[in-house]
């Protein structure tokens, strides 16, 4: 080891000034990053009075339509018209939420489970639901709707959310990404990278985690050791919320206070919306296996459709008028979707295996069409020399 | 020289210096810089992002001066996580940007693998056509650089094996800038294979006029013969052209070479031309044989050209061994001894 003399440098027993995230800014103190100890709720409580009236009666209205919009889609599973429905019920508060706090040039990044979140923003049930149908992987103009295409592999679209978000910023558009994911995505190395790059850029991204309790079978406790979920953010020196993901309410001030701070150049925030998957994973699932019935009751009475209710009954807002025209809604919005998937699916054409792999389709793939279309084997014609 | 992940130029190579007299002799690293600082020129849409790309120039100096000139906003310098800077790269293109990735080692990128293959090769097709990723993810391959573990894996074959991916790779200066420039313009995600040890091999190239080369998808043929066909591509190129001269001298075989360049979409019509010509092929690869490349090229060859064969197509390939320590590498590389005793085994006594 080299002493003094060799070195010619006298010792300092305290390190060099090091770099700390944020020090040129406000992100050195990381109490504005952490979230309240409890879900913030606002139906129920004081806060409830000082709610606007019209988007709670709005709010109700997408979680009627939203709650007869997963008994028919899991219907239609159930017929064979759908390949599979991975329901949102008892997560409606929070697919209503996440297309309520957009504007039109906001995108969402969705998952499996949030086609209600997908039909709510305004794409059509035929298109929301086509990647379940089985006819195709897509179904809308993510374009056109500002909507990313379903995402089914855990949290990889987490980081194209940042991505999205920070190119907007780059070009000077005003523009916040949202993007969903479970509590067990949280898991997945995705989650870490994205919401590290989301810190470091500070894109104008929110990401909605949807704890509702279990990734498929296995409960949060086997999937968590943070304090909670909403407290991981502080790590990459995004802002954590804790929220109940059950009162629409709560969830849209807070979701909404989410995007707004990231549209105001703040910085992203994770949202963490406690609820519960009240269905099974997937119409495939068998849920008596790994949670009881009683826990199930419990959360039924937590219900988000029923909390909405008794907020706008308490607040003299549930007419007869407005209960009727929410039901009208909701069942406008079931006769969509059996009409956009009227039998079980026609088989598609072979073509449409090979018009979109690349912009122009290779050689290779123009000769495997013409082979698909005539029935024959894939294989070159090799003509004796 | 052994290397762990810092791999700068070495020293004395004409990189960085003062213009030479044009054309110069100029290498593969130079050109390709030269193709991304062209490509940002022409259209602002284009950002680079990896893992010291900006102040550093990359570890092999590939976007050297790009920050610089650009903006750090155009030639970024992400956190050290694959899969998170090729996902952020896919939002980026979803928003309608061209970013151009940079996996430090091929080795390294495997931590975007999923990325890679669950969204950048079928985010077009899952779409039906809506929402192209028109991105390119480079990534230094191959050994013979003297690099330690993880810093010389051929991961060629992973990335053919995924439709909806273009697998281009250089073997010269000119193929470099022009095919790195074809990568960036394409609305297909490319994967761009740089063989790191032609990093500092030169070309007569000159970057005010580069050369026009063929697009991607085209192989060429880069020396007539008559007697065999030598197909491969990227490190492996050099290797052949010393093999087919050798070979004249040695044997008095006149080989034919042929440069694959792009792997996917894979130019059977040239590579056949080729081998119904000749009569007899030897397909040359770094890349572990067992179920690599040439499993498919020969696979392919002997369909299209079976009763123009005189021989068997064989393959010399890197051994089915995790890639080796520096220090064995040359066992494990093909080089021009075991491409010439494949051809000397192409049944010469029966043609």
């Amino acid at each position: 080891m080299p002493g003094i003399e060799q070195s010619g440098t006298a010792r300092d027993a305290a390190a060099p000034a090091a770099w700390r995230p944020g020090a040129a800014g406000p992100l050195r103190d990381p109490a504005p990053l952490l979230p309240d100890t409890a879900p913030v709720r606002v139906i129920g409580t004081p806060a409830a009075a000082g709610a606007d009236p019209e988007t709670a009666r709005l709010l109700h209205r997408s979680l009627v339509r939203g709650r007869r919009f997963n008994e028919q889609a899991t219907a239609l599973a159930r017929q064979g018209r759908l390949a599979v429905y991975p329901s949102s019920t008892g997560q409606e508060a929070c697919q209503a939420v996440a297309a309520a706090v957009l504007r039109p040039g906001d995108w969402l990044f969705p998952t499996y489970r949030d086609t209600l979140a997908v039909h709510l923003r305004g794409v059509p049930a035929a298109q929301a639901l086509a990647l379940l149908r089985g006819g195709e992987h897509g179904g809308w103009d993510p374009r056109r709707w500002r909507t990313a295409p379903l995402c089914t592999p855990l949290a990889t679209h987490l980081p194209h959310a940042v991505g999205l978000a920070h190119a907007a910023r780059l070009r000077g558009d005003d523009v916040v990404a949202l993007a969903l994911v479970g509590d067990g995505g949280t898991s997945e190395g995705d989650f870490h990278e994205a919401l590290t790059f989301a810190g470091v850029l500070r894109a104008p991204v929110v990401f909605l985690v949807q704890n509702n309790q279990f990734a498929i079978s296995v409960p949060l406790a086997r999937q968590n050791a943070a304090p909670s979920i909403a407290h991981k953010a502080v790590g990459y020196g995004v802002a954590g919320r804790l929220v109940d993901g059950n009162d629409v309410l709560a969830a849209h001030q807070v979701v909404g206070d989410a995007v707004a701070r990231a549209r105001g150049g703040a910085g992203p925030v994770l949202v963490e919306a406690v609820t519960y998957r009240i269905d099974p994973h997937t119409n495939a699932d068998d849920p008596r296996r790994y949670r009881s019935d009683a826990e199930r009751t419990a959360w039924r009475a937590h219900d988000p459709v029923g909390l909405a209710e008794d907020h706008l009954r308490a607040a003299g807002l549930l007419d007869e008028e407005t209960a009727a025209a929410a039901a009208g809604a909701a069942e406008r919005t079931a006769a969509e979707q059996r009409a956009a998937f009227p039998d079980t699916p026609p088989p598609g054409s072979p073509e449409d295996l090979f018009t979109h792999v690349y912009a122009r389709p290779t050689a290779q793939l123009r000769e495997q069409a013409a082979a698909a279309r005539a029935g024959a084997a894939a294989a070159p014609r090799e003509v004796p020399a | 020289m052994t290397t762990l992940k810092d791999t700068g130029a070495p020293p004395g190579t004409a990189e960085n210096s003062a213009p030479l007299p044009r054309p110069a002799a100029t290498p593969m690293a130079r050109a390709l810089n030269q193709a991304l600082r062209d490509a940002m020129s022409a259209d602002a849409s284009v950002h680079v992002l990896g893992e010291d790309v900006g102040a550093l120039g990359g570890v092999f100096r590939v976007t050297d001066g790009l920050a610089a000139e650009f903006g750090e906003d155009r030639c970024t310098d992400t956190p050290l996580a694959e899969a998170g800077i090729l996902g952020t790269a896919v939002g980026m293109a979803m928003y309608g940007l061209r970013p151009v990735v940079e996996m430090q080692f091929d080795a390294f990128a495997y931590p975007a693998f999923e990325q890679v293959v669950s969204h950048v090769a079928k985010m077009r097709n899952r779409t039906r056509g809506a929402l192209p990723l028109p991105l390119v993810v480079r990534m230094p391959y191959g050994g013979g650089i003297g690099g330690v573990e993880h810093h010389s894996d051929s991961s060629e074959a992973y990335y053919m094996a995924t439709p909806g991916l273009h697998v281009v790779t250089p073997a010269t200066v000119a193929d470099a800038y022009g095919l790195l420039r074809a990568a960036i313009a394409s609305d297909d995600p490319v994967v761009f294979l740089e063989p790191k040890r032609l990093y500092w091999s030169k070309d007569a190239w000159d970057p005010e006029e580069p050369d026009a080369v063929p697009p991607i998808g085209r192989a060429v043929v880069r020396r007539p013969g008559r007697d065999a066909t030598l197909l491969t591509y990227g490190p492996s190129l050099p290797v052949c052209m010393a093999a087919a001269e050798e070979a004249v001298r040695a044997d008095g075989w006149d080989l034919e070479v042929v440069d694959l360049r792009s792997l996917v979409p894979f130019d059977d019509e040239t590579v056949c031309a080729s081998v119904r010509r000749t009569g007899r092929a030897v397909v040359v690869h770094e890349s572990s044989g067992f179920g690599g490349p040439g499993a498919e090229i020969a696979a392919r060859v002997t369909e299209r050209c079976f009763h123009h064969l005189a021989a068997p197509v064989l393959r010399v390939t890197g051994f089915d061994v995790p890639y080796p320590p520096p220090l064995l590498e040359h066992h494990h590389l093909p080089g021009a001894e075991r491409v010439l005793d494949a051809v000397a085994r192409l049944q010469w006594e029966q043609g």
